[in-house]
């Protein structure tokens, strides 16, 4: 139940690959279903602009878990992640069109526990702007 | 009409048992685009060191978003549905949820505060197998506009 990527080889700083996550209306209506969040906002434009939003927004919890998949990528193992915390900022339009929004997630390792956890901290971008805030990811390491 | 902070504290029935099937799982990993096998592949959870396939790390979400939702619909609580937006989430893993598992989803009010105009209300799910071993907990803060 620990990373392959070794605390050793790890420092404050570290930097994550960079990620890029395509979001499309599809992904979002598999999204609903397989979290049980039929949340009109997500699928349904009229419903959307009614409540004062731009468009159809992803799930929140879909941008936090695209997140994850750049942090145990990195960490090589998805049961490592033990502590994780974002702030939902800015919601992600996701237009109706066949390229749907982009989400970008770098990360930068920002404190080592004695303990061989890591504590990621997290830049989540669409569209050039920050969606989520406070994003920060521990993980154990091997 | 704001919160009363005397909901801090109160507590909520454990959910019914929420049996974690492995085609569930793969449903909610292919729906975040994640392939990692660990999440399919019993074999490769075994070799990653999981005693079978595990969930992806937000997939409890599935069952506290639910129990969350007992507390919204606390007479007491009575958000306006239609105005919650999510604001924070966070979850502290005890250890992976794998297929197999029996969950109970146990809700706690951990906080309340109304700021310019906005009730915001803090849910803890503390998720453990129905044997009472701990598994994970979710931490959810949701946002409900205007109704403070």
């Amino acid at each position: 139940m620990t990373a392959a990527v070794r605390a050793a080889d790890v420092a404050v700083g570290t930097e994550l690959p960079e990620q890029t996550y395509p979001v499309t209306r599809a992904d979002l209506v598999r999204y609903a279903g397989a979290s049980g969040d039929f949340n009109p906002i997500h699928w349904n434009e009229r419903v959307a602009t009614e409540v004062g939003l731009p468009g159809v927004i992803a799930h929140g919890m879909l941008t936090m878990a695209l997140a994850a998949r750049a942090v145990t990528a990195w960490a090589g193992d998805p049961g490592a992640l033990v502590e994780y915390h974002v702030r939902f900022g800015r919601p992600v339009v996701v237009p109706d069109d066949d390229a749907g929004a982009r989400v970008t997630v770098r990360g930068k390792v920002g404190a080592l526990g004695d303990d061989g956890r890591a504590r990621v901290d997290l830049t989540v971008t669409s569209g050039g702007e920050k969606v989520l805030s406070l994003a920060r990811a521990t993980v154990q390491l091997a | 009409m704001a919160l009363d902070p005397a909901l801090v504290g109160r507590g909520y029935p454990p959910s019914a048992v929420y049996e974690v099937g492995r085609q569930k799982i793969a449903e909610f990993a292919d729906a975040i685009g994640e392939a990692d096998p660990v999440h399919r592949d019993t074999d490769a959870a075994r070799a990653a060191g999981h005693p079978d396939v595990i969930a992806p790390p937000t997939f409890a979400i599935a069952l506290t978003l639910s129990a969350a939702g007992v507390v919204v619909e606390d007479p007491d609580v009575a958000l306006d549905y239609s105005r919650v937006v999510h604001g924070e989430q966070r979850f502290t893993h005890h250890r992976p949820i794998r297929a197999g598992d029996r969950l109970v989803a146990t809700p706690t009010i951990e906080a309340v505060r109304s700021i310019g105009g906005n009730d915001l209300l803090t849910t803890r799910v503390d998720v453990a197998t129905e044997d009472g071993e701990p598994v994970c907990s979710a931490t959810s803060m949701l946002v409900a506009r205007g109704t403070a």
